[in-house]
């Protein structure tokens, strides 16, 4: 790694009474990487990510933003320029469409006019409607629509780092693909760094740069697909094996042209 | 229809702007003191459990004080307050009326806006807090632009319920001398004027009731996020606060202040002084239904400028003595130990109004019983009534001591109620009053007290020590002093005891001026 990680782990534990949940994990995020941590439920992962904004804090280790050491950093001031996605998408249901869009640029204290514009730009840049989305409330929504707003709020205040808590894993499949997709070109297009969070293995190969696999709170492997089939850990390719078998299942089922 | 043609309905509308006034007054200055407490207390404790749960069970203890001792209680507890601060400080403040009122029924609003409060915070799905925290923002940021927000329509139901307890629960502060729709049912009950107690109930049912239908419009508002619901019902409150403060709010000045406790007798003097003063050409209202241990300290205080009291209750309540004294003596020392309070004896009315025993006359003959020696013999295997102090009283245990009575069982009562119970034998005997029209009425009659057990109660003017020197006052009241026999008394108060348009207060104490005031 020639360049400093964009967002850096070292050494990283957390407890949580007994349990501990994340266990001297070092994991470095380069900058304009789409990095997915892999896990089942009680992995770690969720703890891994919250790490990386403090809305959980380590007990021992140094986790970098930037370069910075984000003890150093207020922890308000340092979730306002990270981007976060949150499971089944955590839009204020009080709130309509464009507000929970502009929530931050409002913290931030950025003028009325500037978040009217960037949340045009915004719904135009997750696909919704303008006209027929803004004013509305999260409740009028259908699942998609609600995480597509999900995104937009966490891009607006333009951050480099988007932290993704399984942004797509209430969906249908057809919405999720879509939405991953989009999401995907918007990672590249904006030039973002993402930590994506999924225990759906085929997702993370289909969507992300490298990945990262949990378990009990250790990290076991971490590389872009190719590497992980080299892995020697069971447990990784037991986790690659599922996709897998599905394409090959796949493959003899439909058949090989056509309509796809 | 006829019901409606009493006259006593129009009395009662003329009363409403004050009453009601004062109600709305006092309900509101309280409720906005009970959210001003247990709001911030509700928001600080949310994710404390300790003091939450002191907090909640405190809040639950107040709850079960019943409401008429919680406003009694105010009472002593600001008077020794106002008596610490006027030693330290030199300032005092009056105890008397508005305060004690609006701080008990505070601390009665505050269960449900402290549960209602702690249960809207603590039901938002931690997600939605977890989701602010993670946009940005900063605690205080949370819990104004998404906590708050989400947990004002549970919030706003405590507010409702504690709207409506206060309303309700305010009637029972004009003992503690703050005029109230309580007025109504106080004055009612104690001159059986039902038209009174009927139209007191109403008027505050129907308070409430608009109170909660128009906070419960702003709660649906809040809950479905319509601002229309919710603006009305604001507005609607807003007129509602304003139609009844206005008319009162010219008031300022309210001249002389008669007081009057809680029963019949008290009423038509009270008016009977009153009018004295007017006549005279001195601005006067009555305030009454003040209870009888509030009475005295709000004449001390000057809070009440005069009032008539009677000697031995004085003498037993304020001198704490329990030692029974001939008549001219216990007047003696009595005025001389109020003197010492600056309190000025004016004089008696010439009636007396004595705790005495009574029993239907034809009882009486039949068990041969005429003095209450006679009665001891036979208590064993009888009854007895008393109102609602007077077994707690010296006179009782100086009765008990002096004859050895003991009864088969006692039991407390509505004043009023006590006669019509002994004449239809509900009761074989009740302590009643010497002065009470109803004995007459009811073919009863009160045993002699050979051993002078019950020390007397002569009528007595007291005035405030404001007013010790205030001549044109003490002219204006001296034409009534000697002038009012028992017989005369107990006919006034028989016809206060009526139930038409003739045995109002008012109606009373004109034809009490009638027979006693012509040279």
């Amino acid at each position: 790694m020639p360049s400093r990680p964009m967002i850096g782990y070292a050494q990283i534990t957390k407890s949580f009474g007994a349990l501990k949940a994340v266990d001297d994990v070092s994991l470095d995020i380069a900058e304009g990487e789409f990095l997915a941590i892999v896990g089942g439920s009680g992995s770690g992962k969720t703890t891994l990510l919250r790490l990386a904004n403090r809305l959980i804090e380590a007990d021992s280790g140094t986790i970098t933003v930037e370069g910075e050491d984000v003890q150093n950093v207020d922890p308000v001031a340092l979730r306002r320029r990270i981007g976060y996605v949150f499971q089944s998408g955590g839009l204020f249901p009080h709130l309509s469409v464009a507000d929970n869009i502009g929530i931050t640029p409002k913290l931030l204290g950025r003028p009325a006019a500037d978040i009217a514009a960037r949340v045009d730009e915004l719904l135009e840049l997750v696909q919704l409607d303008r006209d027929a989305h803004r004013d509305r409330l999260p409740e009028a929504l259908s699942g998609g629509q609600r995480q597509r707003v999900g995104v937009a709020r966490a891009l607006a205040a333009k951050p480099r780092i988007v932290l993704m808590d399984e942004p797509f894993g209430a969906l249908d499949p057809l919405t999720r693909d879509a939405l991953g997709d989009d999401y995907r070109s918007l990672h590249r297009k904006l030039g973002l760094t993402t930590v994506m969070i999924t225990h759906d293995m085929t997702e993370a190969i289909l969507l992300a740069d490298r990945i990262a696999v949990m378990r009990s709170g250790k990290l076991l492997a971490q590389g872009t697909p190719a590497e992980l089939s080299r892995s020697s850990d069971a447990y990784v390719l037991e986790l690659l094996r599922t996709p897998r078998r599905q394409v090959a299942r796949l493959n003899t089922l439909l058949p090989q042209s056509g309509a796809a | 229809m006829s019901l409606f043609a009493d006259p006593r309905w129009g009395e009662a509308l003329a009363h409403l702007p004050d009453y009601l006034g004062n109600h709305v007054r006092v309900s509101l200055a309280a409720l906005a003191l009970g959210l001003a407490v247990s709001l911030p207390l509700a928001i600080l404790t949310r994710d404390r459990p300790a003091p939450r749960a002191i907090l909640l069970a405190l809040a639950s203890i107040v709850q079960t004080v019943p409401g008429l001792a919680l406003l009694a209680l105010f009472y002593p507890l600001l008077l020794l307050v106002a008596s610490v601060t006027l030693a330290w400080f030199g300032v005092s403040f009056s105890a008397f009326g508005f305060l004690p009122a609006v701080l008990a029924l505070a601390l009665y609003s505050m269960l449900p806006v402290l549960r209602n409060g702690i249960t809207g915070l603590n039901g938002i799905d931690p997600a939605l807090i977890e989701a602010a925290k993670g946009v940005g923002m900063t605690a205080r940021q949370s819990l104004v632009t998404v906590e708050l927000p989400l947990a004002l329509p549970v919030m706003m139901a405590g507010i409702r319920t504690a709207a409506v307890w206060v309303i309700g629960t305010a009637t029972l502060s004009t003992p503690i001398g703050q005029t109230s729709l309580g007025n109504y049912i106080f004055a009612g009950l104690q001159t059986q004027n039902w038209v009174f107690v009927l139209f007191g109930c109403f008027a505050s049912a129907l308070l409430a009731l608009a109170v909660d239908q128009l906070l419960g419009l702003i709660e649906s508002g809040l809950r479905q996020r319509s601002r229309w619901r919710t603006g009305l019902g604001t507005a609607g409150i807003a007129a509602l606060v304003a139609a009844t403060l206005v008319p009162t709010m010219g008031r300022s000045s309210q001249g002389y202040v008669v007081g009057a406790k809680t029963f019949a007798e008290q009423y038509v003097l009270s008016a009977l002084l009153r009018d004295r003063l007017q006549a005279a050409g001195l601005p006067a209202t009555a305030r009454s239904g003040l209870g009888s241990s509030v009475i005295f300290g709000a004449l001390k205080a000057g809070d009440v400028d005069l009032y008539i009291d009677y000697s031995g209750t004085l003498w037993a309540n304020q001198l704490h003595r329990t030692d029974i004294k001939p008549r001219a003596e216990l007047l003696a020392e009595l005025k001389t130990a109020l003197a010492k309070d600056n309190i000025t004896l004016l004089g008696e009315l010439g009636f007396e109004n004595a705790y005495t025993l009574v029993i239907p006359k034809k009882r009486a003959e039949a068990l041969h019983i005429r003095t209450i020696a006679d009665l001891a013999t036979h208590a064993p295997t009888l009854s007895i009534a008393g109102d609602y102090e007077f077994f707690s009283r010296p006179e009782w245990a100086a009765l008990q001591k002096a004859y050895g009575l003991s009864f088969r069982t006692q039991r407390q009562m509505q004043p009023d109620f006590m006669y019509a119970a002994v004449a239809s034998g509900e009761v074989d005997v009740i302590a009643g009053y010497t002065s009470d029209g109803l004995i007459a009425k009811y073919d009863l009659i009160a045993l002699d007290d050979p051993r002078h057990a019950i020390p007397p109660y002569d009528a007595i003017l007291l005035l405030a020590p404001k007013r010790s020197g205030d001549e044109r006052l003490q002219a204006a009241l001296k034409p009534l002093l000697g002038k009012i026999d028992i017989t005369t008394m107990r006919e006034a108060n028989l016809r206060a005891s009526g139930n038409d348009a003739n045995s109002s207060p008012d109606a009373v104490a004109k034809w009490l001026w009638e027979k006693v005031g012509k040279p």
